[in-house]
């Protein structure tokens, strides 16, 4: 890569390094750093706050690039008028791109402010430092002041940014590399206001949706408003009507809630899409994914190819086998919430979507405007762990407000909502195929992913793919989910390539070509599968090779960053002093997240007697350069807890026409009494930041896989691990 | 629908709302009286985001009309406070855990937490875990969420020191 302004290397220059790739974009410095108020600092980023900390995480690497103190940084909340696009806020990239751009922004900032106090002061600017935004010279204070500069100069940072300059020396970092204590949290300790969901404007009225009975009814009738008035309809509601997209919008939100109830007592709907429209199949028969999944067309693409026909003939032992993972739900604490707002022909949305930029544009589509018709404004929503409902609630609120004549209309998922229409996780199948050499070497391996796709997002594959686009009239159902490129690190087959010395290899894709139910991104994609199913492979494979399951690996690992967390999970967890009882097993699971990104080994205790419960878990991760030390234990542990309620519980359940698992009782997740005990270690690293928020989610899974296999001396290959899928691996034998 | 004049007592203060008595009692908290603190989580009892104290007790709010909690004494988040304002020492010892990723269940957890701080002052892990059993979070922070709570107890018992405000965290973890 060449640096924005330097010649190719080619042309004799050599080439600098490049500007972090989302500062080239949005290469003006006042977009990023803002100190108009005095004694503040203000910076924008891209990137959303979604309870994983990274506003904590960047405004340390403001606070120390800018030498001023932590408590006179904020992060202004993204606007897509105002802030720079740095994208969507996913895949563990965020701290990686935006911290590296800000870095950078502050640092040519400060450069800037420094020059300018040069020039008043007749100074060296390298004779200047900054003491919390005070500049400083050899003689001691100067009296000027990075506020005090730009009062004299307001557009001082009106200006693009240059070559790289060089960034603070993370060993002498005060600010960052330490735990920060979170910002967000004492307002969420003390219940004041936190989320968009208590955002309360002006005039605001309340909309609810009522959504079609299944995923392809359309909407045949409805009655007029007299009978909905007598049918106990709330006075002055509005009832709003496109299609089959039917919602209501009141003064009041239990008035809407009960207005909603009403109009879905009297809607009628009919089964099938109307005729001519896209038509969308029944849903498979949920108690059989892999059939399924391995008779829906498909198009099969290539992931990796090693062939070492002379390694691959010495195989004498072969293991082959296939592992499912049901659709999952993000089954977020919060259900999706948007207040949308229409003046004259432009329309202001309030969303926790991941990707304002994006819905953006989704929504502008959808409705056929110009994009600049629309502004985004992100406010903080609960937990996200991938494309969830936030985009569908925005245009859902886009659509009724234009029924409230100009005064914002917020709009609230019921529980029910949440986890029966937003996206999905989708399933997946793998099957693998693995031989081992008479020396108990790995010599071959066929691995095949079918699944939906995971790029689901607003906009992708150029549809909008928000849920109330398909239901307004003449809307169709968004089309298949693409899956990205088929590498070892995107969509369905994200880590499907082992990270092993392998020297025959071919793992392929068959993306769906059908998709019954809506799918999209969640938490590490097809990683949670991919890893579960090769560690437990690998385990199967280091049986037979008579090997310990930790020697087995390390024998197959030639990166030393590898090896450094897997014996450091061996060490925490006291692998080689394991004690031995009945009905508790132990296992390990290791993967390098994308197969490029963050180093992640686990050990998980397991107890299966007449529940299978994770006692214990010990992870070891290695994500280069670490910003905030808690936060990241804290993404590790949360990952790891989440991991283990997906692998032993999680399963979404539907009809041959709609999602039913749709309340906490019908959708568990993991409780506090089923809560396993996690111990993280985190390695010292100076490589770049990697992102922790995803590393866990395989390794983990694979970890509690084993331990499972090692406690009932059975193999579970179908997720969730639940006593009942024990009982049917112990049937089969 | 049949509104009526209700008298609540929140957080320590009477209130008087005009509504129907089977409106629930999360949304008289949030729409009449302006707390934030109980958050809407399911509607359904099942979930601990919206849970208030009754009297003491934990219960969730979303499923509770408000007419049946008149004579009751309702204690949000937003109450826990001391008298001098200084938050309850397990409002601070959440900070000092950094016990939340995005903190929706936080309120929720806390409530839980002071009602069984109340009932037994020294818990073990096994009695905390019993205790927030009905309280779901799904970032995966029951484990500081439990420490937590065994530090407010802690602190409790030796009469309240004040917080350190996450720095507990940041001592544990420190830079490597
Ligand atoms: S919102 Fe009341 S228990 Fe879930
Ligand atoms: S911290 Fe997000 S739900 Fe508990």
């Amino acid at each position: 890569m060449t640096g924005p302004a330097g010649g190719p290397a080619a042309s004799g220059h050599p080439a600098g390094p490049a500007l972090p790739p989302t500062l080239a974009a949005n290469p003006r410095l006042s977009a990023w750093v803002d100190l108009s108020a005095a004694g503040a600092v203000t910076v924008s980023t891209g990137k959303v706050e979604y309870g994983q900390g990274i506003w904590t995480a960047l405004a340390q690497v403001a606070a120390e690039e800018l030498e001023v103190g932590l408590d006179r940084v904020t992060v202004a909340p993204v606007r897509t008028d105002r802030s720079p696009d740095e994208g969507i806020t996913s895949g563990s990239r965020s701290v990686e791109e935006s911290g590296a751009a800000l870095r950078q922004a502050c640092a040519q900032a400060r450069m800037a402010l420094l020059a300018a106090a040069a020039r008043r002061l007749g100074a060296d600017p390298a004779s200047l430092r900054v003491a919390d935004g005070r500049i400083v010279g050899p003689g001691g204070p100067t009296g000027l002041t990075y506020w005090t500069l730009v009062a004299a100069d307001p557009a001082v940072l009106d200006r693009d940014a240059g070559p790289p300059v060089p960034a603070s020396d993370p060993r002498r970092w005060s600010v960052a590399g330490r735990s920060a204590p979170r910002r967000d949290l004492p307002a969420k300790v003390t219940g004041r206001p936190a989320f968009l969901h208590d955002l309360a404007l002006p005039g605001m009225r309340h909309g609810r949706v009522v959504r079609p009975p299944a995923v392809n009814a359309r909407l045949a009738g409805l009655p007029d408003a007299a009978a909905l008035a007598r049918a106990g309809l709330p006075p002055g509601t509005a009832v709003v009507r496109d299609g089959s997209f039917l919602g209501v919008v009141a003064e009041a939100e239990r008035d809407a809630v009960r207005a909603a109830g009403v109009v879905r007592r009297a809607a009628s709907w009919l089964a099938g899409p109307e005729p001519g429209l896209g038509a969308l199949p029944p849903l498979p028969d949920c108690d059989d994914l892999a059939a399924f999944l391995r008779s829906a067309p498909a198009e099969e693409s290539t992931v990796a190819r090693r062939a070492d026909q002379a390694a691959a003939s010495r195989a004498v032992r072969t293991v082959a086998a296939e592992f499912t993972r049901p659709y999952l739900a993000h089954a977020s604490m919060a259900p999706s919430c948007a207040i949308a707002r229409w003046d004259g022909e432009q329309v202001t949305v309030w969303s926790h979507s991941q990707g304002p930029f994006a819905l953006r544009g989704a929504i502008a589509a959808a409705l056929g405007i110009a994009p600049g018709q629309v502004t985004v404004c992100h406010a903080e929503g609960a937990g996200a762990y991938g494309h969830n409902g936030a985009d569908d609630a925005a245009f859902d609120a886009v659509l009724l407000a234009r029924a409230a004549g100009g005064r914002p209309v917020r709009v609230l998922w019921s529980r029910e909502d949440e986890l029966g229409w937003a996206p999905l996780g989708p399933a997946m199948l793998a099957r693998i195929e693995a031989g081992l050499s008479p020396e108990g070497r790995i010599v071959t391996w066929r691995q095949d992913v079918w699944s939906n796709g995971f790029i689901g997002r607003p906009g992708s594959g150029g549809h909008p793919r928000l849920l109330a686009a398909a239901h307004v009239a003449g809307g169709e159902p968004a089309p298949p989910a693409p899956d990205g490129p088929p590498t070892g690190a995107m969509g369905s087959t994200r880590n499907a390539v082992p990270g092993y010395d392998i020297p025959d290899l071919l793992v392929r894709r068959h993306r769906l070509l059908a998709m019954p139910l809506r799918t999209s991104s969640l938490r590490s994609l097809g990683a949670f599968l991919n890893v579960f199913a090769i560690e437990s492979v690998i385990d199967e494979l280091a049986a037979a090779a008579g090997a310990d399951p930790v020697a087995f690996r390390l024998a197959h690992l030639s990166d030393p960053r590898a090896a450094r967390v897997l014996r450091e999970a061996a060490r925490l967890a006291g692998w080689d002093a394991r004690p031995r009882a009945d009905g508790t097993g132990w296992g390990v699971g290791y993967a390098r997240y994308k197969g490029l990104a963050g180093y992640c080994a686990a050990v998980a205790e397991v107890e299966a007697h007449s529940s299978v419960r994770v006692r214990r878990l010990w992870v070891a991760a290695d994500v280069g350069k670490v910003i905030s030390p808690d936060g990241v234990a804290n993404q590790l542990e949360g990952g790891a807890i989440q991991s283990a309620s997906w692998a032993l519980k999680e399963r979404v359940r539907f009809s041959r026409s709609a999602v039913t698992s749709v309340t906490w009782d019908d959708y568990p997740i993991l409780r506090f009494s089923e809560v396993p005990r996690v111990q993280v270690a985190i390695m010292e690293s100076e490589e770049p930041e990697a992102g922790a928020g995803e590393v866990a989610q395989g390794p983990v899974a694979a970890a509690i896989g084993n331990a499972l296999a090692d406690a009932v001396g059975v193999r579970v290959r179908d997720l969730p691990l639940t006593r009942e899928q024990v009982a049917r691996a112990i049937e089969r034998g | 629908m049949d509104e009526q004049d209700l008298r609540l007592t929140v957080n320590g203060a009477g209130y008087a709302v005009r509504c129907d008595p089977a409106t629930p009692l999360l949304d008289v908290l949030r729409h009449d009286l302006g707390l934030a603190g109980p958050r809407f989580g399911c509607g359904q009892g099942l979930c601990g985001a919206c849970f208030v104290l009754i009297d003491g007790r934990a219960r969730s709010s979303c499923d509770l009309p408000a007419g049946a909690a008149q004579g009751h004494a309702v204690t949000t988040v937003e109450g826990l406070a001391g008298r001098d304002g200084a938050p309850h020492p397990v409002q601070r010892a959440f900070l000092d855990e950094q016990a939340a990723q995005c903190g929706y269940c936080t309120s929720g957890m806390i409530i839980s937490a002071v009602a069984l701080l109340a009932a037994d002052p020294s818990p073990g892990e096994e009695q905390v875990r019993a205790a927030l059993e009905q309280n779901l979070c799904r970032c995966g922070a029951h484990q500081r969420i439990i420490a937590a709570v065994l530090a407010a107890a802690r602190r409790m018992a030796c009469g309240d020191p004040p917080g350190r405000d996450g720095r507990a965290r940041q001592d544990r973890q420190a830079a490597p």
